[in-house]
């Protein structure tokens, strides 16, 4: 567990900025890294603003509201036609969302 | 062709009673604003798709039942532009982005149904900053919005089609949607009305997710009563999204004209900065004058914490994006890259993202999937979530001393194109807006006043800040300082 994000967005490196895109599923070409991680680095050492608030036993709140959860009756609704479904597809075989072979030879 | 709405300030709530009235027609309503369309969206870009046969047809509709004296719903035969990060039947669901540049949504969002139920039409698809990442309009995938005042300068984001289109004359009203300002900031650059509700007032189904804790639809019209009569009509329950709140649908029309007695307003010590452009802040202390003068009492509070909301937010926000954004992999909908033989599935998922996001989404889901990756999760997302309790509290505290708070919407009016090209410099413009969203409370930004730069009138808002479920004060204050300042605030018309 790192300590002070103040010192991590300052010595955030271009192999943690390959290891978050490879993690974000984004292929980022060589020659931009050191720009994401430029930018990266200074909105990171923004944030680190944070550090100043004393924070301690502040409960988190992950929505403005405290919901509760709202359960919808238990009765079967139409759902969208397979037509509807697949009609953004990039690819379609018959009823089917076409993918490129996923397994490699021998896997 | 001609028509007197062209360019003008005349609200909707207006063309609805002419229309209703007799005075004029649904038809020559709707083909006089997409004549201004036609005219103006080479230059402002503020439409991506506009729906000139559908517009028409349902116009003559409505004609045809007025002049047969049935009853007309609310909003019968009014031209609204639709944001394209809402989902609609009729043409595509872009959200500015090339992931989507095909989308065509297979069911209508819940706000989009509850205004075509209220008489509304369609008239169009908005241009924004892509996926709502943006305070410009200058990210893009169709190129950028101008501002209707000023076609050098930017309109505001991320809502900026909507907000040019209102502005410029091309539909009677817009919705646009907020998750950290993105109605309000391009309402202030484009002198309309532009309303973020309390979370959970209007459904998100079918707005395309960004921050699900955070986003919001809402009203951008060219005054406060039409806002809340948009607002009548979207909000209440909706069984499809879970997190709209279990309270029966707005009546803020009936009282939208009723000044508020013995009126509060607090003025955030913090909101008047030095860094502010003077006009702003003139605007907001000519709008404290107003209150005065209608027998309202001025306080100033404590928001101590509006500083810390930008890095509130720009951990929340990319969080969620990442969380939310994951969903396009190229397989189900959406672009997907072509594949050389022998490349596996990781790269078609990856490159279909790289090709499909711009650079500004992308920068925010690597932002955010590093706050939330292993070893970062506790020292930036949960204090963050820390941080939001804190704001929320801060506004409570506040809201004991005033029943509104009035402040600058933005620190500036429009900028030029290009002038924070660095994402940083950027995101701090939104410094005012952010809290309402982390918060969850309502906002509003009303046209204020005016900034003279090269010759060019741009407009100036104020924002005013309610509590949770509080739009009925919000509106009523704010429709009482819209009266006060009209004379001020129509001076200029948007012609560039």
């Amino acid at each position: 567990m790192p300590d002070n994000p103040n010192s991590k967005a300052a010595a955030l490196t271009t192999a943690q900025v390959t290891h978050v895109a490879k993690l974000a599923r984004l292929e980022v070409a060589p020659e931009r890294i050191e720009e994401y991680r430029t930018q990266l680095a200074a909105v990171l050492g923004h944030i680190a603003q944070l550090d100043a608030v004393d924070l301690t036993g502040v409960e988190p709140m992950a929505h403005p509201f405290e919901s509760h959860n709202r359960l919808a009756a238990d009765i079967p609704e139409e759902g969208l036609s397979i037509e509807a479904v697949l009609m953004n597809a990039p690819a379609v075989e018959g009823r089917f969302l076409a993918v490129p072979k996923v397994l490699a030879e021998g896997d | 062709m001609a028509s007197p709405t062209n360019h003008t300030p005349t609200d909707m709530t207006a063309l609805r009673d002419a229309v209703a009235t007799g005075t004029t027609s649904a038809e020559s309503i709707c083909a006089g604003m997409l004549a201004v369309a036609t005219e103006r969206n080479p230059q402002l870009n503020a439409f991506h798709e506009v729906f000139a046969e559908h517009t028409l047809n349902a116009a003559r509709r409505v004609d045809t039942d007025a002049k047969a004296g049935r009853p007309l719903p609310p909003l019968a035969g009014m031209p609204i532009a639709i944001k394209d990060n809402v989902a609609t039947t009729l043409g595509r669901t872009t959200c500015s982005s090339r992931m989507l540049e095909k989308y065509r949504s297979p069911f209508d969002a819940t706000a989009v149904e509850r205004l075509a139920h209220a008489g509304a039409v369609v008239i169009g698809k908005t241009n924004m900053d892509e996926f709502a990442m943006g305070s410009s309009g200058e990210h893009c995938k169709w190129g950028p919005v101008r501002n209707p005042w000023d076609y050098s300068r930017v309109p505001g984001g991320s809502s900026a089609g909507s907000a040019a289109a209102v502005a410029g004359g091309m539909c009677a009203a817009a919705i646009g949607s907020d998750t950290g300002g993105s109605i309000r900031q391009p309402a202030s650059f484009c002198g309309i009305v532009g309303l973020k509700p309390t979370y959970g007032r209007i459904s998100r189904w079918g707005l395309v997710a960004f921050g699900s804790s955070l986003d919001q639809i809402g009203p951008m019209t060219r005054s406060v009563r039409d806002a809340a009569l948009m607002l009548d009509v979207m909000s209440g329950i909706d069984e499809r999204d879970s997190t709209t709140a279990d309270r029966p649908p707005t009546e803020l029309s009936k009282t939208v004209d009723r000044p508020i007695e013995g009126l509060r307003v607090g003025i955030p010590r913090q909101y008047m900065s030095d860094a502010n452009d003077s006009e702003v802040n003139a605007a907001v202390n000519a709008a404290a004058d107003a209150y005065r003068a209608m027998g309202a009492t001025i306080v100033s509070v404590e928001l101590p914490l509006t500083d810390v909301g930008i890095s509130t937010y720009y951990v929340i926000a990319p969080a969620e994006a990442s969380s939310n954004l994951a969903r396009y992999d190229g397989i189900r909908y959406g672009h997907r890259a072509q594949l050389q033989p022998g490349e596996d599935l990781f790269t078609l998922y990856a490159r279909s993202r790289s090709e499909g996001f711009g650079p500004e989404v992308q920068r925010r889901i690597m932002l955010g999937t590093y706050m939330l990756s292993s070893g970062y999760y506790e020292a930036y997302y949960k204090r963050a979530l820390q941080m939001r309790r804190r704001i929320k509290q801060e506004f409570d505290q506040a809201f004991t001393a005033c029943d509104v708070l009035l402040g600058p919407t933005a620190p500036t009016p429009a900028f030029g194109f290009g002038a924070n090209s660095d994402p940083l410099a950027m995101y701090l413009c939104d410094v005012y807006t952010v809290n309402t969203n982390i918060a969850g409370i309502c906002g509003v930004s009303i046209p204020a006043g005016f900034a003279e730069r090269n010759g060019k009138h741009l407009p100036v808002g104020v924002q005013l800040q309610a509590n949770a479920f509080e739009e009925d004060r919000l509106l009523r204050a704010a429709r009482m300082l819209e009266r006060a300042l009209a004379p001020t605030t129509t001076a200029h018309v948007a012609h560039s």
